[in-house]
């Protein structure tokens, strides 16, 4: 199987594809799995995972102080407490960042994300010149993602292990005390949650 | 398959996939762990694995590479019975 393969024609079937569609065909054959439990986990992924999730969690923490506490000491509870988890959720810390210390997420190996909270990851997130310079040097790779961390503000950076999902509590920006819990956390973006934006 | 371009997931408007065949490779290895209450680690070693064989390869191919190896372990199925199962021409939607 060739590993490098061109779209020459969008119609073409590609090896990988084929692949996929081969295991798939198996495990449903044998009775493994079913043909409607995969519809409705991709179902899930497009209407009900995403960072919408994650904004509400962080929205919350802004407006409530007993939620941040509960959030910051267990995560994946607090997160429950608002309807979200399932699989890549199960084991969730949330960072805070302060005037003092800002938090990157990333994961070296293999591209962990938080779904319930986040949804799927962006292609960047999954490359491999995000996942080693996010380690060796998060600030120069912050700056050309349009993210300047001042000087005197600590990068800590925190590498998905094999079970534990990061999940950055931004800082609540200055001018939103008039807001809503729904109008915070439409101005939480994604970005922001794994800790490549400043907000 | 039932999904087209326009119902590819999208996160914060930018594509998470760049094909349906990915969106199924990824919510067959989900269902999968699920169905037999593996832990989701089971799946999570062999992409860490198929990402540091080849790290320039697609991130969705290594995952089915990483799913490909987990259905052999598990005895769900032989390369045989998977060469024999693969498709030459893409099903209609």
């Amino acid at each position: 199987m060739t590993t490098t393969h061109h779209h020459h024609h969008p119609e073409e079937l590609a090896p990988i594809e084929a692949r996929v569609a081969a295991i798939e065909a198996v495990l449903v054959e044998k009775g493994i799995v079913d043909v409607e439990a995969i519809d409705a986990i991709v179902r899930n992924f497009e209407d009900n995972l995403g960072p919408m999730n994650g904004a509400k969690v962080v929205a919350r923490a802004w407006t409530d102080p007993d939620y941040k506490a509960r959030l910051l000491q267990d995560g994946t509870a607090a997160i429950a407490d608002l309807g979200f988890g399932g699989p890549e959720g199960d084991h969730m810390v949330v960072v805070e960042n302060t005037p003092d210390v800002h938090n990157l997420v990333v994961c070296t190996l293999c591209s962990c994300y938080p779904w319930p909270v986040l949804g799927l990851p962006p292609k960047w997130y999954k490359a491999p010149a995000y996942r080693s310079r996010a380690v060796r040097e998060p600030r120069a790779l912050l700056a050309e993602m349009g993210t300047v961390v001042p000087d005197d503000v600590e990068i800590r950076v925190w590498d998905s292990s094999a079970e534990i999902r990061y999940l950055v509590l931004p800082m609540r920006p200055d001018g939103t005390d008039a807001m809503t819990d729904d109008e915070l956390a439409n101005i939480v973006t994604r970005d922001s949650m794994i800790g490549v934006e400043r907000l | 398959m039932n999904l087209t371009e326009e119902t590819l997931p999208r996160d914060n408007g930018e594509l998470v996939f760049d094909a349906p065949w990915e969106a199924r490779a990824l919510a067959v290895a989900v269902a999968l762990v699920e169905k037999l209450d593996l832990p989701w680690d089971a799946f999570r070693q062999r992409l860490m694995r198929a990402i540091a064989d080849d790290p320039d390869r697609p991130y969705y191919e290594s995952w089915g590479v990483a799913l490909e190896s987990l259905v052999i372990e598990l005895d769900l199925a032989t390369h045989d019975a998977l060469d024999d199962a693969t498709p030459s021409e893409r099903a209609p939607l």
